[in-house]
């Protein structure tokens, strides 16, 4: 059983001290777009952070760094590796953006099955280092669920969240072109980045051959700043792909880089790091929440702050173990839990599958730079009819580069030649790795441990979280369609792979707290409002009602903004 | 996934010429620092820089590559991939013993590379036919470690490479003529 969460010495400052008009819990993608829009529409607005602050450029101590300058060419230690098995396997991770993640003996979790939780305790959380690709979900995915009878739809259309989208691309800055895609809708987009040579030639064989959409992506960088961004500080992305570095120009977007200190500029934003949420208060009188309890990370004290609204920002499992901690007489299974379904229906992507080959020719091509982008094969699957015998669709990532030389092509492996010849780029290749949706289903949970505790005496999270026969079926279907593209388009060496890597590994877990028409099945209203406590909003990633096939941050975003406009509103009327 | 880590993926699965490979990804103890001494060092050096001498651009020894290989055998492998490593050593010793009659360093710059060329020919035959779950040729390993550390190196990564730590922009599609470097 969860701790009875009113049972916790706590340290009262005084309410008038410790009172705000909104909490956020959390300051990664979805917590720093909550500061941003409720310090900018007035609100006194204190932020919660569980690890240390990071400051735009004073806390990139590796962003210019050169190649040299790292002890071990960017791999990490025996020693390293073997203390942390888990976290080493992110994406991204290595000697240059390891400080930008935590250690697995820090934040000890329980794997009923599998499941790799990766996580970045710090202001920014991971949106310092995620992936920047911010296409828009199609109207097809927000009534997929139910069209085809695999789940429950959002309670909100493409039409709600449309103009939050633009909202949210245009203060971010998001490249892309203006494809005319149904299955991956446009945006407000800056130019995008070039195609090269062989991605231009897919391209066109990928449409001829299969009539199916491989396009540059959209990516929240900055191609051609924008008078918003200018304001905020942040530059033309300069094409080093350094990004998880933390970018000294502010090329790409992150909370640290663009909404934080845009939230500071307004002088409402109290940032408040090394404050580990331990639940959030309710009040049985007023029916509300009316403040969160916080514990120092550092003097492990206990701290109480109040607020008219909070917003529950911690990342997707965090945020359902924030709730499932709030216990009160009212809700003795977590807060807005009366229907059970907290903690349950947690969703990821699936990223098992990857493909490659080898394109001849083009050796007369080459690109000036290095991009940090890659091009999409918009799903195709599943969209006007059910197609497959699996439901849901995929996204396909792709892109062509010119590897390393392949040394079996030389005539002299040791000597002059060989290393002048070393320091020229190979033949083309093309790789392609899906992202697929994956189904929401009661039986893929988190709960609370009855025993084990972390170091700030909070239950540990217990993850339930697996594969279906579903994925299995997607992965299959992938490794054959895009093996059928590249053969097509006279790729050799074609390698494929289903590496059954475990969920979480995809940093897309998702739902928990979902959103949903029926107060029945789901936690929250259409405008991410505990349906039983209106005054909580979720609006990370634990929201997630289905995961449709897009990557999903920039859906955060522009949920984020359209509750926290609502959020104000209401409040303007004596609402909340 | 992105395209960076895709592309390296890629270029240890395909290409394998980017080191290391299966040696950074399973796990170990770290081993006793004083794994290798000076000599060890200067001896590598002499090596790498037969697999990747002075040209146009510097060799592998102006980049110091012994020094990053003992930090890497010391750091990031295994104690059979260390041990494997140290026969290697001393393998290449003895073969020069056999074939002139002198240690490795005694010979002239011609006989080194006549020597390596012939124990490079040896480690392909065995990396083609080896089986899985068998090692991993000590020179495939002295070779990719010595790649790896001259390209990253200062004087590797600036002239044996085009560096570009901030290029500016991306343009997709330019032309390219053999010789040209490849952009990092």
């Amino acid at each position: 059983m969860p701790d009875d969460s009113l049972n916790v010495n706590v340290n009262t400052k005084g309410i008038r001290q410790n009172s705000f008009d909104a909490i956020v819990i959390g300051s990664g993608i979805s917590g720093g777009w909550a500061a941003k829009e409720l310090c900018e529409l007035g609100l006194k607005t204190l932020v919660l952070e569980r690890g240390r602050n990071v400051v735009h450029n004073k806390d990139y101590p590796t962003a210019n760094k050169a190649p040299w300058e790292f002890l071990h060419a960017n791999r990490m230690t025996k020693e390293f590796i073997d203390a942390n098995p888990l976290i080493t396997r992110a994406a991204g991770f290595g000697e240059d953006t390891a400080h930008f993640f935590i250690k697995d003996n820090d934040h000890p979790y329980v794997q009923e099955k599998p499941f790799n939780w990766v996580r970045g305790y710090q202001v920014g959380g991971k949106s310092l280092t995620w992936g920047r690709a911010c296409q828009r979900w199609s109207p097809f995915e927000f009534t997929a669920p139910e069209r085809y009878g695999y789940g429950i739809n959002f309670p909100i259309g493409y039409d709600d969240i449309a103009p939050w989208y633009s909202h949210a691309e245009k203060f971010i800055g998001v490249c892309g072109n203006r494809d005319g895609i149904e299955s991956m809708p446009d945006g407000e987009f800056l130019p995008p980045f070039d195609l090269n040579c062989v991605e231009q030639y897919m391209q066109k064989s990928i449409k001829e051959n299969f009539n199916r959409n491989m396009v540059q992506g959209r990516w929240a960088h900055i191609t051609q700043p924008q008078d918003i961004h200018i304001k905020q500080g942040r530059a033309r992305c300069q094409s080093r792909n350094l990004c998880m570095r933390g970018c000294p120009f502010g090329g790409y977007f992150s909370s640290v880089s663009s909404t934080i200190p845009w939230a500071q500029q307004t002088g409402n934003l109290t940032m408040r790091p090394f404050s580990v949420v331990h639940s959030v208060i309710y009040d049985e009188k007023q029916n509300k929440a009316i403040g969160v309890r916080v514990i120092d990370t550092n003097t492990k004290e206990a701290t109480e702050y109040f607020a008219r609204i909070i917003f529950v920002n911690a990342s997707a499992l965090n945020s359902s173990l924030i709730l499932l901690h709030s216990t009160s007489s009212r809700f003795p299974n977590g807060l807005g839990n009366d229907s059970g379904a907290l903690g349950k229906y947690v969703m990821f992507h699936n990223y098992r599958a990857f493909v490659s080959a080898e394109i001849e020719g083009f050796e007369d091509k080459y690109f000036f730079g290095k991009n940090p982008t890659e091009t999409i094969i918009a799903n195709y699957r599943n969209l006007h009819k059910q197609d497959t015998d699996y439901v849901g669709g995929f996204t396909t990532f792709s892109g062509a580069y010119r590897s390393s030389p392949n040394e079996e092509k030389m005539a002299e492996t040791i000597g002059g030649n060989y290393k002048d010849e070393m320091g020229e780029p190979g033949s083309w290749g093309i790789y392609m790795y899906m992202q697929g949706e994956t189904i929401a289903k009661e039986t893929n949970h988190v709960r609370l441990s009855n025993d084990r505790t972390d170091q700030w005496g909070i239950p540990q999270l217990v993850t339930s979280v697996g594969y279906d026969d579903n994925d299995d079926k997607m992965v299959k279907d992938f490794l054959e369609q895009s093996i059928a593209m590249l053969e097509k388009g006279g790729g050799k060496n074609i390698f494929q792979n289903d590496n059954h890597q475990s969920p979480g590994l995809d940093i897309h877990e998702m739902g928990g707290c979902r959103m949903g028409k029926d107060p029945k099945n789901s936690l929250l209203n259409e405008w991410n409002q505990l349906h039983q406590c209106k005054n909580v909003f979720v609006t990370d990633g634990a929201c997630m009602t289905s995961t449709g096939n897009q990557s999903p941050s920039i859906l955060y975003m522009a949920l984020t903004a359209r509750a926290a406009n609502h959020a104000v509103e209401e409040m303007k009327k004596g609402n909340l | 996934m992105d395209r960076k880590e895709a592309v390296q993926y890629i270029s240890l699965l395909l290409g394998g010429t980017l080191v290391g490979a299966n040696s950074f990804l399973s796990g170990c103890k770290t081993a006793d620092k004083q794994l290798f001494s000076k000599d060890d060092q200067a001896y590598l050096d002499e090596i790498a820089e037969t697999i990747l001498p002075e040209t146009k651009t510097p060799g592998a020894k102006a980049a110091q590559v012994g020094q990053f290989m003992i930090i890497m055998f010391t750091d990031c492998y295994n104690k059979k991939e260390q041990e494997t490593f140290r026969e290697g050593m001393k393998k290449i010793n003895d073969q020069s013993e056999a074939k002139f009659g002198k240690s490795y360093l005694g010979l002239t710059i011609e006989q080194r590379h006549e020597l390596l060329v012939q124990i490079d020919n040896e480690q392909k035959q065995y990396t083609k036919n080896k089986k899985e779950d068998e090692p991993v040729h000590y020179f495939r390993m002295m070779k990719e470690l010595a790649l790896l550390g001259y390209f990253i190196s200062k004087p590797g990564c600036t002239q044996g490479k085009r560096y570009m730590p901030v290029p500016g922009k991306y343009i997709g599609c330019v032309p390219y003529k053999k010789g040209d470097k490849a952009i990092v």
